[in-house]
């Protein structure tokens, strides 16, 4: 199973690749919003990628106020 | 007429499909002017379904295939007449666009939503009176109308229950969440996942094998396994009107017109 590291480390990943920003830009503290330069309807593409990265269902009232990568990942480790 | 461009969909007949392309910005929300180009195309279908053995509809719209209903057109209509007028309103609106999604789900063709992006509210129903549903792999499906105090409107709870089952409905409807297209093939909803970008061809694809069947066959069969839910649909109309007129769908219409964000009906 994922470390809490691990599965930040992914994220960003995943966020960088498919937002096409730097993986050296991102930290895991970062308003992905912000850093991403991402509306709601982007933010449900991430969270799509994440579903299929991760092979979990993350329901989006989970994110209802998530903001950041960290926080991001401690709701996907959750479902792991 | 084969060929139809309105300012809110257009369609074409190609190799024995029908195919009608939503195209309204920001994401084909649905509101009067595309209920009458809708009501036009099933008025249409009546001689098109000569021509053609199926029928795809997609959309043009980066964003997604349909975001539902025109909320910023029901709010903004609802503010100029009384509660009684309102009322009558809503009613008519949605006896017309059941018109619509009966005739769509009844239709003697095969009938294949192309989803991609947001599919959402009004958007998810229209899918639903389809034969078919074939999602792009970022699709995402939601009922989000608990959050405005209501029901879905255009049949989907009925449809949804006809083809998935009450307990479908029931996740879907009372946590108001959304599901991506995985998610949706694994319970039945999705009949095909397509890669990104191609869920229009994957469509296609599907239309040109329906094509090699006889057609009267094809008809009898979907006449046989797809009965359309009247009693359910009329009673959601009821429903709908009794809690369209509650003062918390107006403010909650009102915080949604009222939002800044660029997307207000998502979660």
């Amino acid at each position: 199973m994922n470390t809490i590291e691990q599965t930040t480390d992914e994220i960003l990943q995943l966020a960088s690749q498919h937002f096409k920003v730097p993986l050296a830009e991102l930290k895991p503290d970062d308003d992905f919003f912000t850093k991403l330069g991402i509306n709601s309807l982007q933010a449900l593409d991430l969270l799509t990628r994440i579903e299929q990265h991760f092979r979990i269902e993350l329901p989006d009232y989970e994110l209802q106020g998530v903001t950041d990568f960290r926080t991001l990942a401690e709701r996907i480790q959750s479902r792991l | 007429m084969k060929t139809f461009q309105g300012k809110t969909l257009s369609w074409r007949v190609a190799d024995g499909t029908i195919e009608l392309l939503l195209d309204r910005a920001p994401c084909n929300e649905i509101g009067s002017a595309t209920l009458a180009e809708l009501e036009e195309f099933v008025a249409a279908l009546e001689s098109l379904q000569h021509d053609a053995h199926a029928l795809i509809i997609s959309s043009a719209r980066k964003e997604g295939f349909c975001a539902g209903a025109d909320l910023r057109e029901v709010y903004e209509r609802s503010q100029t007449l009384a509660v009684a007028e309102r009322r009558a309103g809503i009613r008519d609106f949605l006896e017309r666009i059941h018109r619509v999604m009966n005739a769509l789900d009844s239709a003697p063709l095969t009938t294949i939503a192309a989803v991609h992006g947001v599919t959402f509210g009004g958007g998810f129903e229209l899918a639903l009176a389809c034969d078919l549903i074939v999602a792009d792999k970022m699709a995402r499906f939601c009922f989000p109308e608990l959050r405005l105090g209501l029901i879905p409107g255009f049949g989907g709870i009925p449809r949804l229950k006809r083809d998935l089952g009450n307990a479908v409905v029931r996740d879907l409807l009372l946590t108001g969440r959304s599901i991506n297209a995985t998610k949706a093939q694994s319970i039945g909803l999705v009949s095909q996942v397509a890669g990104g970008g191609d869920a229009l061809r994957v469509a296609r694809a599907t239309a040109a094998q329906l094509g090699k069947f006889d057609r009267q066959t094809a008809i009898a069969a979907k006449r046989f396994i797809k009965p359309i839910p009247h009693e359910e649909l009329r009673r959601e109309i009821d429903i709908f009107c009794e809690l369209f007129a509650q003062p918390a769908v107006q403010a909650g219409l009102r915080k949604f017109v009222e939002s800044t964000d660029a997307l207000p009906y998502l979660p």
